[in-house]
């Protein structure tokens, strides 16, 4: 295993003098990049790997060590796409399956929690009236509301959805409604000055104002959302990721366990990178007012 | 019958059951094509009364009127230059103005009708090189520009700048009063602006309003300048009329209406 994260140092193959100048450039900076950027965490992962090796190869060890965890999980890694039928299948599609219900999730909250989020910016009596409620409804764990959704919907699935949702929306909501009531009065002002009615005020101003706040709750959102699921899912069971991990702790089957944490942990990642690109992309960069 | 009268205005503020008189009985008629300035101190409730004619604040009691209607609420025939530019950050230079001439000519003018008059109004203030730039990516002196472009393009009846170049450096700041002369001598605008600055009111101004201290702050003397226009800044720093309506704006503010 070693063997494939060992350091390739890059390779000075002098440039051809006929070489364009950009070329030579670009190269010496994806060096830098990779001296920079690259090195160090894998130095971390490598000394880390190397320790927990040491830690857990000894008789009597409670966990794996990792060339173990490798050896036993080969064939999850190899195919992530195979089809046994029933909650059988690939990581790939265990995932897939978790990433689904969060979209739907997720997406509801986003639509519901920036609607929300406007209105109790907006409105002052609303503000007053559903604060206090949102206040103290924010703080119930996600698993918590997980019996009273299965009680009401009487299904697994869209309880999952709606734990997803519950858990997702709060700071959607608060970091919205922040955002509306912090539009300067300049904009208001110009808003009033040409006339825009209260679609265009919406669209015009107050979204592209609020924009940088509501892209932070909905950051914040979408992590809760993936920590929710994998909860939610361990509950429920069918196919999902956190299912896989409660299967196959029943099976004590340690070593799935560790690599559907460090599958997780990647795909946690991304989707917060996605959103806080897409954010970057909406705003451009616009640091809030 | 002038073109712009304010007519009888007060204006208090109420906050916690307490009253607090910011403008009583400013009377003040404006001709149209004139070039209006008011100066006071600071918090003597100038912007307050620009602010009502803008229609962004009612008045407590009386009524400003323009070309004969009451004005009741903002509206495009006022165009107004902010102070700080308030330029929309997310849209470029030519959609700052694009949001306000869609507004007001949706019907009066045809799609290509209402690009070539916003770029003619940004060319107007010499921003047309900077079409597609976002507001951060030129000067402070630039997004001024912009903004009374942005006002231009309604069309107004009358321009209202709130302080416009107080946050300019006094170099960019002597340019744009060039420009707004010169655009005021092309278009024949009707122009009331705010200004603390004695040099910029007499320079710009047909007549200067100065008001008193707050609170109850009210017009205390209308200083007519009568100088010839085209104005040039440094043929008039010698002129007789010019120094003595200097003199007479500076002895207002800081002898007898000096702040305790």
């Amino acid at each position: 295993m070693n063997a494939n994260v060992k350091l390739q140092p890059p390779v000075a193959t002098p440039a051809p003098s006929a070489a364009p100048s950009w070329l030579s450039k670009s190269a010496t900076r994806l060096q830098q990049t990779l001296l920079q950027d690259l090195l160090p965490p894998l130095v971390v992962l490598l000394a880390l790997g190397l320790l927990w090796e040491m830690l857990c190869s000894g008789a009597g060890a409670a966990l794996p060590p990792p060339s173990q965890v490798l050896s036993e999980t080969w064939e999850l890694i190899v195919d992530p796409f195979y089809d046994n039928g029933g909650n059988d299948v690939g990581l790939a599609w265990q995932l897939l399956a978790s990433l689904k219900r969060v979209a739907v999730g997720y997406l509801l909250a986003v639509a519901a929690g920036v609607a929300l989020g406007v209105l109790i910016g907006q409105s002052d009596w609303a503000m007053r009236g559903l604060d206090p409620l949102f206040q103290v409804l924010r703080t119930v764990p996600p698993l918590a509301w997980l019996p009273l959704s299965l009680a009401g919907f009487q299904d697994s699935h869209p309880s999952a959805i709606f734990v997803i949702f519950i858990t997702a929306i709060w700071p959607i909501i608060i970091n919205t409604s922040v955002g509306i009531r912090n539009i300067p009065q300049d904009y208001r002002n110009v808003a009033q000055v040409i006339q825009l009615n209260a679609w265009e005020y919406f669209h015009i101003i107050m979204l592209p104002a609020a924009a940088p706040y509501i892209f932070t709750g909905l950051r914040i959102g979408v992590g809760l959302s993936w920590l929710a699921i994998i909860a939610a899912e361990m509950l429920i069971g069918g196919v999902g990721i956190g299912f896989f991990i409660w299967d196959a702790w029943n099976a004590s089957r340690i070593s799935d366990i560790i690599l559907a944490l460090v599958y997780i942990g990647v795909v946690g990642f991304f989707l917060d990178r996605l959103v806080a690109f897409a954010g970057r992309r909406i705003t451009r960069g616009i640091p809030a007012a | 019958m002038s073109y712009l009268s304010i007519e009888q205005l007060d204006k208090s503020f109420v906050r916690d059951d307490l009253a607090s008189q910011v403008l009583k009985n400013i009377n003040l008629r404006i001709d149209k094509g004139e070039f209006i300035s008011i100066i006071g101190h600071s918090g003597c409730g100038k912007s307050t009364v620009l602010n009502i004619v803008a229609g962004l604040l009612d008045p407590s009691l009386g009524v400003v009127i323009l070309d004969g209607k009451e004005v009741s609420g903002p509206g495009p025939d006022r165009g107004m230059v902010f102070q700080n530019h308030s330029l929309l950050p997310w849209l470029t230079v030519f959609e700052n103005v694009e949001v306000a001439v869609n507004k007001v000519f949706k019907r009066s003018m045809s799609k290509s009708g209402r690009r070539e008059w916003i770029e003619h109004n940004l060319k107007l203030v010499s921003m047309g090189h900077a079409l597609h730039k976002y507001p951060q990516e030129i000067s402070g002196g630039m997004k001024q520009r912009v903004g009374i472009a942005r006002a231009l393009a309604m069309k107004p009846k009358v321009l209202l700048l709130d302080e416009p170049f107080g946050a300019l450096d006094a170099l960019t700041r002597a340019h744009l009063q060039n420009e707004v002369m010169r655009i005021q001598t092309d278009l024949g605008n009707t122009m009331m602006m705010i200004t603390h600055d004695v040099d910029e009111a007499v320079l710009l101004s047909d007549r200067i309003v100065m008001m008193t201290n707050g609170p109850s702050a009210t017009i205390g003397e209308i200083l007519t300048v009568d100088l010839p226009r085209p104005r040039d800044r440094i043929a008039l720093a010698d002129d007789h009329e010019y120094n003595r309506c200097r003199r007479a704006v500076l002895s207002f503010l800081h002898d007898r209406h000096r702040l305790q």
